[in-house]
């Protein structure tokens, strides 16, 4: 066995992809389909569905609110991966750089979104 | 010269360390039969043309390994690919991807050979076993759990496919790891966690971003991205259930 290896902290990074691809290859059609396609032009669902009222309460709800963050967090942190190892995969090999700006921005907007949806009260 | 003797043009990557700075390439028109391998292309040129030309062989009948090369830019055993496929286009073959070139179509293959050692290629018992235990049965399940890795012929076409090894030469790659997993499936070996700590280091499976050409140009069906893969839920399951394990995999 080698010696001095050092281990990989790919895990949480993997963790995070695996997670939020399977959540949007779950969520992110149908997400599409509601909030861009079937609400704007008034297909299928009630005219009212994503009112400021309902959405309201929908974020204010605590269910409500652990699948926005998983929606904006997972959906950001699995982008942020893929597009790390594109970037690697297409030859540019930034490192750290970009490293810190693909997770980092991906770890910011999920701070924010927390921050947003507790403040929005219970 | 029969009549049904067809002619093909074989452009080859050449190579010669003390004299080239670099590699080039050559076309050599190949009188061939319906029944010549790519192989059998270049032994004609090496016979016929250039006795200079290097490349590996042995067995002919993809069993050795040793004859992989790029073909058309796609790494293949060139003892089981046939000329009769690619006329009347011209035909490339070159060194094996992304490994140096020692000669012509010859690659160097010490690094991959380390990769091999480094995974413990052996059975290492769970615990000592005296003689009137006797022998390690075996259910058919239990054998079915690793048989297919035992498969691999070493010929290193799925490393020459992996784009991951292309960037990262230290990444340990498909067939050790296949071969990492084949011993760890073995229900006689227990040395799972000892392998553990290359698995999940920076040299390990998380280099891997499941492309999965390695499992499509593998002559033996090993299926090496899938045990790559099995292997990252298992360094994941290692990285974060470690603390709770008395002996975790590794640091
Ligand atoms: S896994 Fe397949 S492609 Fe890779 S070295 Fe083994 S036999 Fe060749
Ligand atoms: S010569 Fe043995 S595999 Fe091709």
């Amino acid at each position: 066995m080698k010696s001095g290896l050092k281990r990989s902290n790919a895990p949480i990074f993997w963790g995070l992809f695996g997670a939020g691809g399977m959540f949007s290859a779950l969520f992110g059609p149908m997400l599409v389909f509601i909030t861009g396609i079937a609400v704007p032009l008034g297909l299928m669902l009630p005219a009212n569905t994503m009112s400021y009222a309902k959405m309201m309460a929908f974020a204010q709800n605590i269910i409500g609110k652990g699948f926005i963050l998983a929606v904006i967090a997972l959906f950001l942190w699995f982008a942020a991966h893929r597009i790390f190892h594109s970037l690697h995969e297409i030859g540019i090999h930034a490192g750290v750089g970009a490293k810190l700006l693909c997770y980092g921005s991906a770890f910011i907007a999920t701070v924010i979104s927390a921050v947003v949806l507790l403040s929005l009260g219970f | 010269m029969s009549e049904n003797l067809k002619i093909i043009e074989i452009e080859v990557l050449r190579y010669h360390p003390e004299s080239d700075r670099e590699p080039h390439l050559e076309v050599y028109k190949v009188p061939f039969t319906d029944d010549m391998s790519v192989l059998q292309g270049a032994q004609y040129i090496k016979d016929n043309f250039d006795g200079s030309l290097t490349f590996r062989w042995s067995c002919r009948m993809a069993i050795c390994g040793s004859c992989g090369m790029m073909i058309n830019g796609i790494p293949k055993l060139s003892c089981e690919t046939f000329l009769r496929d690619y006329h009347p286009n011209r035909i490339r073959i070159e060194a094996l991807a992304h490994f140096p070139i020692e000669k012509d179509l010859v690659v160097d293959l010490s690094g991959f050979i380390e990769k091999l050692e480094s995974i413990q290629p052996y059975i290492i018992p769970k615990e000592p076993r005296s003689l009137e235990q006797g022998e390690y049965l075996q259910s058919p399940q239990q054998f079915n759990d690793y048989i297919q890795f035992t498969s691999c012929i070493n010929c290193t076409l799925c490393y020459a496919a992996c784009p991951q090894f292309g960037l990262n030469p230290d990444f340990i790659g498909p067939a050790a790891i296949a071969l990492l997993h084949r011993y760890n499936m073995d229900s006689r070996d227990g040395a799972a966690e000892e392998r553990m700590e290359l698995v999940a280091s920076e040299e390990g499976v998380f280099n891997c971003s499941a492309v999965g050409y390695c499992s499509v140009v593998c002559p033996k069906h090993v299926d090496p991205a899938n045990a790559v893969n099995i292997n990252k839920t298992n360094a994941a399951k290692d990285y974060f259930l470690r603390f709770l394990s008395p002996k975790g995999g590794s640091k």
